[in-house]
């Protein structure tokens, strides 16, 4: 991902967009604070809280049906030409407003490379571990079936 | 006469001072944080989530700690606030084979690619009390297996469907937008996606009681817990200024896939039918029972008599939500004067007839 050339950056958006939506606010606001604060922006959305509907399919592959909603909060901003979107899953507005800041940046090709550096690779490899360490403790639960030989056969 | 009364204004508010000290208890005790809720009351979060329809377990936590830990008191409070929010839409639908399994069994395969992941499960607990609990301060940890589970684990209908044997489950053509309850009216006969809309929103012990009646004959099925999964799985939703699909994070997701023996009709041939279920966080009781109430109400589709409640898709859709079904029941509390005055009259007017008619009778004899 870092090594990519910046002319692949749209391709890589929905990877650091997914990596952003996975992050806490304490996570992001790290790298402003490091960074001489939030760089100046215009909000075109505030943040905001509401749902989406989540959908199921029947059988997992049928017909489409909807489970239930979830909260999703979203932000818009605007940093010189570049717009930064966030919708992550969740309630939390200066999380929004920081991811979508960062979205901008990482379009930026002045601040792509340090952005992917500083905090979406970071992240990520936390991410894939946290995924990784949970499927390695749910495997020790994993059943290994012995056959049973009976009698003189 | 109709007289209006007002009155219990002064009553109301201090019943909502008592309620706020009853349900901090005993102040001597720390308060309970909505985090604690939410991280070591995670099953009872996951039902009040499913039946609020609301994924967010900071909110179910907050629910359940308003209302001293009353399920559907919580899943009413979840209901509620999302009405004050703006829906941005609608997801794709989830891709349950690529869930992040942290559970998952077959009680119909044993030697399934994948294989048995048992995960955390009180299934093969031997419920005694465990009273070191009532001492705190254990910090348990669990193992940790050199290499993770496979990365393809492949639903068990997905696998055995390839032999014909099972009933398939493929979108029609048009792969249409679903009918959404919250929306629009339920009309009868219901297709499968407000069935299953209804089901998934449905109260956990109503739907165990239907599923429980089917297992005992009041059904005729005979399922098989084909497969049972439980993990995370990714939300992707296309907002409308980006026009590509984006990834919202994870949702833990429990999933149910019921096989059940069909006899065929003209129409169809012998196979396995299904039945299906999901749910919200971690929650098998309700995902099971939801998919047997999910074959059972297809008695319609396969041309099978619907004898039984858990056939009747009115009476199962109509009564399996409990915040619909608690605002009914315990309207009842609230003042009836009017009404209950009315009947009182008339049950002295009958009575009064009719010791007028037997005093006659008798001065007549």
């Amino acid at each position: 991902m870092l090594d990519t050339p910046l002319t692949d950056m749209n391709s890589l958006r929905p990877r650091w967009m997914a990596v952003l939506a996975r992050s806490t606010q304490d996570d992001l606001k790290h790298y402003f604070d490091q960074n001489g604060g939030l760089p100046d922006h215009h909000i075109m959305k505030a943040a905001e809280t509401g749902t989406v509907m989540v959908e199921g399919r029947a059988g997992g592959t049928g017909q489409r049906f909807n489970t239930g909603e979830a909260t999703v909060t979203r932000c818009v901003v605007r940093l010189g030409s570049h717009m930064g979107f966030s919708y992550a899953l969740g309630r939390d507005k200066n999380h929004a407003l920081y991811a979508a800041i960062l979205d901008a940046l990482l379009q930026d090709p002045a601040h792509h490379h340090a952005v992917m550096v500083a905090v979406i690779k970071p992240l990520q490899e936390r991410q894939a571990q946290v995924r990784l360490e949970r499927s390695r403790k749910a495997a020790t639960t994993k059943v290994e079936f012995f056959t049973l030989v009976r009698g003189d056969g | 006469m109709y007289v209006a009364v007002k009155g219990g204004e002064a009553a109301i508010l201090a019943t909502h001072d008592l309620i706020a000290e009853e349900r901090r208890g005993d102040p001597a005790l720390p308060e309970l944080s909505v985090n604690q809720i939410s991280e070591q009351m995670q099953l009872a979060c996951a039902r009040v989530m499913n039946e609020g329809s609301l994924y967010d377990k900071s909110l179910a936590a907050l629910a359940l700690k308003q209302c001293q830990g009353d399920g559907v008191e919580a899943a009413f409070l979840l209901r509620a606030y999302r009405t004050t929010l703006p829906r941005f839409g609608s997801s794709l639908p989830v891709d349950t084979a690529q869930m992040a399994i942290r559970r998952r069994v077959s009680a119909a395969f044993k030697d399934l690619p994948g294989g048995q992941v048992l995960g955390p499960t009180y299934d093969y607990t031997h419920r005694l009390f465990d009273f070191a609990l009532m001492a705190e301060g254990g910090t348990p940890s669990a193992p940790v297996a050199e290499l993770p589970l496979d990365a393809a684990m492949p639903r068990v209908p997905d696998i055995l469907g390839a032999e014909g044997l099972m009933e398939d489950e493929r979108p029609d053509a048009l792969d249409r937008t679903p009918f959404d309850l919250t929306r629009d009216p339920v009309e009868f006969p219901a297709d499968r996606d407000v069935r299953l809309q209804a089901l998934a929103r449905g109260d956990e012990g109503f739907l165990l009681g239907l599923a429980y009646s089917v297992q005992r004959g009041f059904g005729g099925n005979h399922p098989f817990a084909g497969e049972i999964r439980m993990g995370e799985v990714s939300v992707h939703f296309i907002p409308e200024e980006l026009g590509f699909a984006i990834d919202l994070g994870d949702i833990t997701v429990t999933e149910c896939q019921m096989i059940n023996q069909f006899q065929g009709s003209k129409d169809i041939p012998p196979q396995f039918t299904r039945g299906y279920g999901f749910a919200f966080g971690h929650n098998e009781r309700k995902a099971m029972a939801m998919a047997i109430v999910d074959r059972s109400l297809k008695a319609r589709d396969l041309g099978e008599a619907a004898h039984y409640p858990a056939q009747q898709e009115e009476f199962v859709l109509y009564h399996a939500d409990n915040v619909e079904a608690s605002g009914f029941v315990e309207h009842l509390k609230l003042p009836h004067y009017v009404d209950f005055q009315g009947e009182l009259e008339l049950l002295r007017k009958i009575r009064a007839e009719q010791a007028a008619l037997a005093q006659q009778n008798e001065a007549a004899e």
